[in-house]
């Protein structure tokens, strides 16, 4: 098992649901309640310094029992080594805790992933929609949401045309 | 304040005037300042305002000309690329690429085939790398150099912005005779380039590299010491190497906090393992500072691309691998099999294997990464994009406060923000 999946195990048992090392690159899948706690442990150990927060993004998987994957991609710039982790939200319970309290810049990430995946972060400072319209329906990044036919767009009121100025 | 209350109202006039105006009345206090009312100004800023370099919108709180918070506002120009890529296939993809950061697409092209040929495990051949890397430097030249222009412009410097593009389009002239596009290029390709570098371009270039050195002069000239500059720009936008590193901040924009993050140097592509550069970084995390990165920036990039063309290996520009590039177009023209080859990859296209990459590339702005999550087919199951302006206006709430509104201009600029990447 590589160094940094088995500290993670050490640290939090039970936490760890799988690890993946596949393209060179390490893939750690935690348990959603931990993410935050883990995300901490791994910034501040001073083996491992994961001090940047690459992104937050999310992967929508219809046919799985825990619909959604949350994925953080993490960086240490002093040790020059990355890291992926991911944690499964289902359907019902769409919701994970924010990573804001670790890194203020995931406030943006995170309210993409919400805006676009409907996936809600709890304890975030500002959860608006950022990228769509306030009052957009949907969110278009999960599998589901329709690519063709009519939308939200076709719902908008046409104004009707004026008759134009009176006096030429 | 003496005006005020000297003021006398018309007498027999009602509170609301004969014009429709209300007076102000000033209560029967002993001091004059008492009668002044102070409150936090809401300011609309955008979505169309010149120096947004796109349609931003931010909402101020001010405090007299004081920023107490900056809100942006994204979305205007939001096409939905991720969700457009899940339905093509990868080669189309590249396309979208041009559409992110319209300003140094070669750039946007270079990050995502990278992702794409990470996925397939392909390595291009060496002269390929090359002159990518060369094509790629180019466009950090002309990126920063566009991002001089603008932001010398936004800050009331007109004249750096005709000698910078001066020099940018002798660059995209280069470009056009390339690939045949100026803004739009789609020049790299999942394997290699589209074309070989032709004597013509490269003499062209060696030209351009021997006089461009003064010319890096001639607009610090104009900057380095101008009072105004300086200014505008020191001590603006101040952000500590703590917090730049805690909001994600990549590429000139954390480099001027003196953290030293270049992809090109901590995960070494294409050729710039073979090519002696430095890292320029700053000390003070101000707009100056960023500013002096990015000039260095340009130093070390035509540094780059002279050793690049000394070096330039011979050989093809792309892999020819069924399946994974296009046959040569003399052959599709002669033999049935490369005909069949052709058309399977225009309908069919790539078909990676299962699983999921992340692949960051230094682009100007930063940290260009794409996450590609392939379950095996001929288009992406998903494609994240991470783009780096997006993630930098993050920090703009952070590094807006307590500046006045005419630093609002400037803090736009330092990150060399470009919102048709921003928003997707």
């Amino acid at each position: 098992m590589h160094p940094l999946a088995q500290f993670v195990q050490d640290r939090f048992p039970g936490a760890v649901t799988d690890v993946k090392e596949a393209f060179g690159e390490l893939t750690i899948s935690l348990r959603k309640d931990r993410i935050a706690d883990v995300c901490r442990t791994l910034r501040d150990d001073p083996a491992w310094r994961f001090n940047l927060l690459s992104d937050v993004l999310s992967v929508d998987f219809p046919d799985d029992e825990e619909r959604f994957e949350v994925i953080y991609h993490l960086y240490s710039i002093e040790k020059r080594h990355r890291v992926r982790l991911k944690a499964r939200v289902t359907e019902d319970d769409c919701r994970i805790e924010s990573v804001t309290s670790v890194w203020p810049g995931a406030n943006f990430m995170e309210r993409e992933v919400y805006d676009l995946m409907g996936i809600a972060f709890t304890n975030h400072p500002d959860l608006r929609r950022i990228l769509l319209t306030d009052d957009f329906d949907g969110h278009p990044l999960r599998k589901d949401y329709p690519t063709e036919g009519k939308g939200w767009r076709n719902t908008f009121e046409f104004l009707p045309k004026g008759e134009g100025p009176s006096v030429l | 304040m003496a005006d005020a209350t000297e003021f006398k109202r018309p007498t027999g006039a009602s509170d609301r005037g004969d014009f429709g105006v209300i007076y102000h009345q000033p209560d029967p206090a002993p001091d004059d300042r008492a009668v002044l009312r102070t409150e936090e100004l809401l300011l609309n800023m955008g979505p169309q305002h010149p120096s947004t370099h796109g349609v931003l919108r931010v909402v101020l709180e001010l405090e007299g000309e004081r920023v107490l918070k900056a809100t942006p506002h994204l979305g205007y120009l939001h096409r939905g690329t991720e969700k457009l890529a899940e339905g093509k296939t990868y080669q189309q993809v590249v396309t979208l690429t041009d559409r992110l950061d319209y300003v140094c697409a070669m750039t946007n092209n270079f990050a995502y085939v990278r992702a794409v040929e990470k996925l397939l495990g392909v390595t291009v051949p060496p002269r390929a790398e090359y002159v990518r890397t060369i094509v790629a430097e180019m466009q950090r030249i002309s990126g920063h150099l566009f991002w001089l222009g603008t932001q010398a412009l936004d800050i009331g410097a007109m004249t750096v912005f005709f000698y910078t593009f001066r020099e940018r389009e002798i660059l995209i002239e280069l470009f056009e005779k390339l690939c045949g596009a100026r803004l739009t290029y789609s020049y790299y390709s999942v394997g290699g380039v589209t074309n070989d570098l032709t004597p013509d371009i490269i003499g062209a270039l060696r030209a351009f590299l021997k006089t461009f050195p003064e010319k890096i002069t001639e607009y610090n000239t104009l900057l380095e010491t101008n009072r105004i500059w300086l200014a505008r720009t020191k001590n603006v936008a101040v952000i500590s190497a703590d917090d730049a590193v805690a909001y994600s901040l990549t590429g000139p924009t954390l480099r001027g906090s003196g953290v030293n993050y270049d992809i090109r140097k901590a995960e070494p592509y294409a050729a710039y393992a073979d090519v002696d550069f430095d890292v320029p970084l700053g000390k003070n995390g101000d707009t100056y500072d960023r500013y002096f990165i990015r000039i260095e920036e340009i130093r070390q990039s035509a540094r780059i691309i002279s050793q690049c063309l000394d070096k330039l290996p011979e050989g093809p520009v792309s892999i020819d691998v069924p399946g994974i590039t296009f046959p040569a177009k003399d052959r599709v023209m002669l033999d049935m099999e490369s005909l069949i080859h052709h058309f399977k990859m225009a309908c069919e296209g790539i078909k990676p294997p299962k699983g999921e990459v992340y692949c960051a590339t230094e682009v100007p702005k930063g940290e260009l990464g794409f996450y590609i999550n392939s379950d095996g087919g001929n288009h992406p199951y998903r494609l994240k994009i991470r783009s780096p302006s997006y993630v930098h206006l993050g920090a703009f709430d952070h590094m807006a406060r307590g500046y006045l509104i005419a630093d609002i201009v400037t803090i736009f600029g330092t990150y060399d923000v470009v919102m048709g990447e921003c928003d997707r």
